[in-house]
């Protein structure tokens, strides 16, 4: 289909807002060329696109973007507790002085800046070349955007197990600030990598990550999105799975005006693992998206997506999420469940649950579920003397507690409760 | 303790009378019995004093000493000393039994003006109410009420009972699903917890659990009404010749 007049000029407006970078290695600059040319192929995102009915992309795509006041948070940040090496980000630029040393037991690790300076590089080998699987079948133009102009983030080269989690911290300082940024994870067979993100980053952020997993390595990746309430945020990953291997990526959102959060798995190699979840809660004119792509190339691998969100006066929560099996992808065992818990009448969830099967042998399954919160189960909690506020937080949390049982280490499961538990109790709720 | 002045309630939404003009009277330290065929109101009466929604008393009062229970929220009515045992415990997922009851024992006391109860503390008086009920250290961690046979829901209430010591207890069909061992076990439970400050309301079907609870009084329950109040031979009649001649001979 030919791209409109309108998504092509926001393709173009796109462009010229970021500046092309200069002074590359000749692999990044033919990728960045090949990204440009990808984002005007396709066109801006609009609210006619088939992926984009539910989330409205403007306020993603207008200049300047919105302001968002900076969320000074009083109490702890996420994940003060774990041992872990520190990566910051002001307004999405790398911040060296506030950062641990980029040295770490078991893994590589450079700045984008420095990698796309570099002549002969792995990255060639990664960088956008995930992105551009992840385009077909759906557009994903935010992400070409990226890989066309992104100059900052993190590049990690994961040779065996990682000593500590690596941490990704954005922090936010200016009201108007715009981030975009970049990272790219090789991880080697048999290795193992943490990844922890956190913070708002700026008023607007796209981020996109790329990783390779290969055989038999492991990667857990936890993030909590920032609370600043105004705050935008598109966000995606790419993911291409080996052997055996096992990915788990957990996501925690609570406040933002609005979050796109796209996540794109390629099964490759056979027996191997995935699992994407997602608990948000948020309310007045939240809008938070997952929009999840999850393909079986590859012979008796497992994937889970587990997407809960809490939504209130008039919040709004999608979820777009596929299975696709292609042929030959027998024993796939592919597992899809959302839903959505309406604390009032105002609030919105829209889902779409989609499967597309080419293999016999497989078991599929996915439920969307959207309701109140159970009033039988109030009684019950109140007649034993909890306040009814009280006893809706409890069971909030218990709706959420699915998803935060993805994540694997029962430390951060914990960190993960005890924020949402917070965010209700500032509300009266707990 | 327990006063209930001619008690009328409709369903809010189907407009159906179900209580016409229940007068009861629990004095402290004793043991009623509600026994009544299916559909005489006897559920209804323990949710309306309990405060679940869907109901609406039309007319007369229900009190729990000087405290007016129909003006209140379920909270507030557990606070102040009423507790319902459910006829069908309810399952939360998600919800650790132990920090339903820990949560539950320090909203009560908290509303009280209490001091809250300490981990420490609490956990030692948990277990061992859980042991002489036979609940083990497994059900404890479990979800509320999830995966639990029949008997032991019924158990979990009477350890939810025994750790909020309430001052009114009324257990609506306690002995439905339970075999002869579970149903001696609730009663002893419930024995147990008989002391001069506090009475019971027990609404059965069988006479059988009435074996091992035994009632000061026994009431007839049919059509909304008490039709009939006596001793425990009352409950004794009903089993040997059902409700028939009863409501025969008050109709």
């Amino acid at each position: 289909m030919a791209v409109t007049a309108r998504k092509l000029e926001g393709a173009e407006a796109l462009l010229a807002v970021w500046p092309a970078p200069v002074g590359e290695a000749s692999w990044a600059r033919s990728a960045r060329e090949k990204a440009a040319a990808r984002l005007m192929a396709m066109g801006a995102p609009v609210r006619r696109d088939e992926y984009w009915r539910f989330t409205d992309p403007t306020s993603l795509l207008v200049q300047p973007p919105k302001p968002a006041p900076v969320y000074d948070a009083i109490e702890k940040p996420p994940f003060g507790d774990v041992d872990r090496l520190r990566i910051v980000f002001v307004d999405g630029v790398y911040d060296p002085d506030q950062s641990d040393p980029l040295e770490l037991a078991g893994v590589e690790i450079q700045t984008l800046a420095q990698v796309v300076g570099t002549d002969i590089h792995w990255a060639r080998d990664l960088f956008g070349v995930l992105e551009t699987r992840g385009q077909d079948p759906v557009d994903r133009p935010l992400a070409a955007l990226n890989t066309a102009r992104a100059t900052e983030g993190i590049v990690i080269n994961v040779t065996g197990q990682a000593a500590r989690p690596v941490s990704f911290i954005y922090r936010h300082a200016s009201e108007t600030g715009e981030a975009m940024v970049r990272h790219l994870i090789r991880m080697a067979p048999g290795s193992d990598l943490t990844l922890l993100e956190n913070g708002a980053a700026a008023a607007r952020f796209n981020s996109v990550l790329e990783i390779e997993v290969a055989d038999n390595a492991s990667f857990h990746h936890v993030r909590t999105q920032g609370r600043a309430h105004d705050r935008r945020a598109a966000t995606a990953i790419f993911a291409r799975l080996g052997k055996e291997s096992s990915f788990k990526s957990f996501t925690m959102t609570a406040n933002g005006r609005l979050t796109r959060n796209e996540c794109v798995i390629e099964f490759t190699g056979d027996d191997a693992h995935a699992r994407v979840a997602g608990a948000s809660i948020g309310e007045a004119d939240f809008l938070h998206d997952d929009t999840v792509f999850i393909t079986h190339d590859a012979v008796n691998c497992e994937s889970r997506q587990v997407f809960k969100k809490v939504l209130r006066s008039g919040a709004t929560g999608v979820f777009q999420g596929k299975i696709l099996v292609k042929p030959g992808a027998q024993k796939t065992d592919g597992y899809q469940i959302s839903q959505g818990l309406l604390l009032d009448d105002d609030s919105n969830f829209l889902a779409k649950p989609e499967l597309e099967i080419y293999a016999d042998d497989v078991a599929c399954s996915h439920g969307s579920t959207c309701g109140a919160v159970d009033e039988t189960s109030l009684f019950y909690l109140t007649s034993r003397g909890l306040p009814r506020a009280e006893a809706e937080g409890l069971l909030v949390l218990a709706f959420l507690d699915e998803a935060i049982q993805e994540i694997e280490d029962p430390v951060l499961a914990d960190d993960m409760r005890e924020r949402l538990g917070a965010w209700l109790a500032r509300r009266g709720r707990l | 303790m327990l006063k209930i002045e001619n008690l009328h309630v409709k369903l809010e939404e189907e407009g159906k009378q179900i209580l016409k003009g229940v007068s009861l009277e629990v004095p402290a330290g004793q043991v009623h019995a509600i026994m009544g065929p299916n559909g005489s109101g006897k559920s209804t009466l323990s949710y309306v004093l309990a405060g679940r929604d869907g109901y609406e008393v039309t007319e007369g009062a229900a009190s729990l000493g000087d405290f007016d229970l129909l003006d209140h929220e379920p909270e507030e009515r557990a606070a102040a000393g009423l507790f319902l045992a459910f006829q069908y415990p309810v399952e939360i997922p998600g919800v650790g039994n132990m920090t339903f009851l820990r949560t539950a024992v320090n909203a009560q006391r908290k509303s009280r003006g209490e001091p809250e109860m300490n981990a420490a503390e609490f956990l030692k008086l948990v277990r061992e109410t859980a042991k002489t009920l036979n609940i083990d250290a497994e059900m404890l961690k479990r979800p509320v009420n999830v995966g639990f046979s029949g008997g032991e829901k019924k158990r979990n209430e009477i350890l939810q009972m025994a750790m909020l010591q309430p001052r009114m207890c009324i257990l609506d069909e306690t002995d439905s699903g339970l075999d002869v061992d579970a149903m001696k076990l609730v009663a002893d439970g419930v024995n147990g917890l008989r002391a001069p400050d506090r009475s019971f309301l027990v609404i059965t079907h069988y006479q059988r659990l009435l074996d091992h609870i035994r009632p000061d009084v026994v009431h007839i329950m049919a059509d909304g009404r008490i039709v009939q109040s006596g001793g425990p031979e009352l409950a004794l009649e009903v089993e040997h010749n059902g409700y028939a001649d009863i409501l025969k001979s008050v109709a």
